[in-house]
């Protein structure tokens, strides 16, 4: 069993940061992962994406070409990265986000993530976050306990409490869907 | 120790255990978290980082530092990689052993910066002017890069040759589990010195041994080091003969010793009819491709040079006797299957699978090119 995930945004909003915490987490769980990354030459801002392959077995090509699930928290990145060519991919945008209704995309939420962290938590930076807890609550491709510890081991302290809201903000907001 | 890293942070890992201690550099895409990283690790081993003013000063400074007997390292990638082949010229004609990182990215120039390419295979080979030996080794996964590093450092002591650890984006940005060894598991070559009192010919080699003994500058022997062709005590001489036995010495350094340098992997390559050949991040691609192409029931192997230069020649023509077909796939126009090539010597076709645009060949590509042309 492999699964492929790609988290897309623009550059500052963490999605390697949950790219490579989601990886932990599974390995944490006993399995193996592999995380990737593509971006462009600018610090902040323009296009970027995390890739993550979980699986039980040996990962030999490293990157996602077919991926199960996708997260587009921007249009910009939702234009470039969500590929409608798996049509039973799962694909979480965030709210912000326009989708042609022709996309055909049978597992489409849109979610307001990025709201979320900068209204419920008061702080935009964790909608990173509350992307990993609406992902995890959804699909439970690793598991809450080790998805916590890794967040709270990654992340700088002080920040331990904001990130448990985060996470719990993204649990709930999975059990609204 | 398990963990989790990239590729150019299990790059630092080796070098520090193989026993860095100094590292200067100019920091560019995708190889800076190797400086970053020697930056932040190296001051508490005892050890020294400078960033220096660009590339040239970056290898220079290391050349200057393993002299005085420290292990040294320089990363770059692209660019940089261009402007540092002048001094890989100087260490491998003085002798100095040296570890140079090349993560690769798109070129020519300035190219793609933040895309992998494979582009400088030849030119770690033949990019500094005039004949010379050098050692290429080239990782395709994270915990390979930990122990190639290593190595990279065991050879150059060992051969007193610039060693380059030629990776690339992808296998210098992925992030992979990692089991870090004890130190006491490591098998580390430390340069030979010579004994205090000896006549000292910095440049003459002891009878049964491999290269001239080393002594670290500023410890009491005085030696003389330069770019222009040297006699045994280090200073310039003119001499035709001189300089004859000097290169055939130079030369025959990874000819001689070639079985103890080159090293490669060959999966599934005893009952094979057809080889797919890749190396570093590519063979990622081509391990994927070959176990799908097996299972549909092509009879098909891999087989993946770990050494560069010197290139496992032996192995891959005893191979290329006996299969139908290689077909060669690498991130550029075709810089590795002209080596390919040389070897088949017309006993075999080579086929050839690459690009230069910064996009990784999947298994997919790889497995539909495989079909077409092993039909």
């Amino acid at each position: 069993m492999q699964l492929e995930l790609r988290l897309s945004g623009s550059g500052g909003q963490g999605l390697i940061t949950a790219g490579i915490i989601l990886a932990e987490a599974a390995l944490a769980d006993g399995k193996n992962a592999v995380q990737t990354q593509s971006y462009g030459p600018e610090a902040r801002g323009g296009a970027s994406k995390a890739e993550v392959i979980i699986s039980d077995e040996i990962i030999d090509f490293p990157k996602v070409t077919r991926p199960n699930l996708i997260l587009a928290l921007t249009q910009d990145a939702a234009a470039k990265y969500v590929d409608a060519s798996n049509s039973d991919a799962m694909v979480i945008v965030d709210e912000s986000v326009e989708l042609s209704p022709e996309t055909g995309l049978k597992k489409l939420f849109r979610v307001p993530i990025i709201d979320t962290a900068r209204h419920e938590i008061g702080r935009e930076i964790v909608a990173n976050i509350v992307a990993l807890g609406l992902i995890v609550g959804l699909t439970q491709i690793v598991s809450q306990e080790n998805l916590e510890a890794t967040v709270i081991k990654r992340l700088p302290r002080g920040t331990e409490d904001l990130n448990r809201m985060a996470l719990q903000a993204g649990y709930d907001l999975a059990k609204q869907i | 120790m398990i963990k989790f890293l990239q590729g150019n942070e299990a790059c630092v890992e080796g070098a520090l255990m193989a026993g860095m201690r100094f590292y200067s550099g100019y920091p560019i895409t995708p190889s800076t978290e190797i400086a970053e990283l020697s930056a932040e690790r190296l001051p508490k081993v005892g050890g020294k980082f400078i960033q220096m003013e660009d590339e040239i000063s970056g290898i220079a400074a290391a050349i200057g530092a393993s002299l005085t007997g420290k292990k040294a390292m320089t990363a770059t990638s692209g660019p940089g990689f261009s402007l540092k082949q002048e001094n890989i010229g100087y260490a491998a004609l003085a002798e100095v052993p040296l570890v140079i990182v090349n993560v690769q990215r798109g070129g020519p120039s300035t190219g793609l910066p933040t895309s992998p390419g494979q582009g400088d295979v030849m030119q770690a080979r033949w990019g500094t002017h005039g004949d010379h030996p050098i050692i290429c080794l080239t990782p395709d996964s994270v915990t390979e890069t930990f122990y190639l590093t290593i190595r990279a450092f065991n050879l150059a002591e060992k051969y007193r040759v610039p060693v380059i650890l030629l990776t690339d984006e992808i296998t210098g940005h992925m992030r992979e589990k990692i089991d870090i060894p004890d130190p006491s598991e490591i098998e580390i070559y430390n340069r030979k010195r010579p004994e205090t009192g000896d006549v000292y010919h910095p440049y003459g080699v002891e009878p049964g041994e491999i290269v001239p003994r080393m002594a670290d500058f500023g410890s009491g022997f005085r030696y003389h080091v330069t770019g222009l062709m040297h006699d045994e005590t280090g200073f310039p001489s003119n001499s035709t003969e001189n300089a004859r036995k000097l290169m055939d010495r130079l030369m025959a350094k990874t000819v001689t010793y070639r079985d103890d340098i080159i090293d490669y992997e060959a999966l599934y390559t005893e009952d094979a009819d057809w080889l797919i050949l890749a190396y570093g991040g590519m063979s990622r691609s081509a391990r994927a491709a070959v176990k799908v192409l097996r299972q549909k029931g092509h009879s098909v192997g891999l087989f993946r040079p770990i050494s560069l230069w010197p290139f496992p020649e032996e192995a891959l023509s005893a191979l290329a006797g006996k299969v139908k077909g290689i077909l060669v796939t690498e991130l550029n126009y075709g810089q590795i299957k002209l080596e390919v090539e040389r070897i088949a010597c017309g006993r075999c076709p080579v086929e050839f699978l690459g690009r230069g645009n910064g996009e990784v060949i999947t298994p997919e590509m790889l497995i539909e090119t495989f079909e077409e042309v092993a039909k």
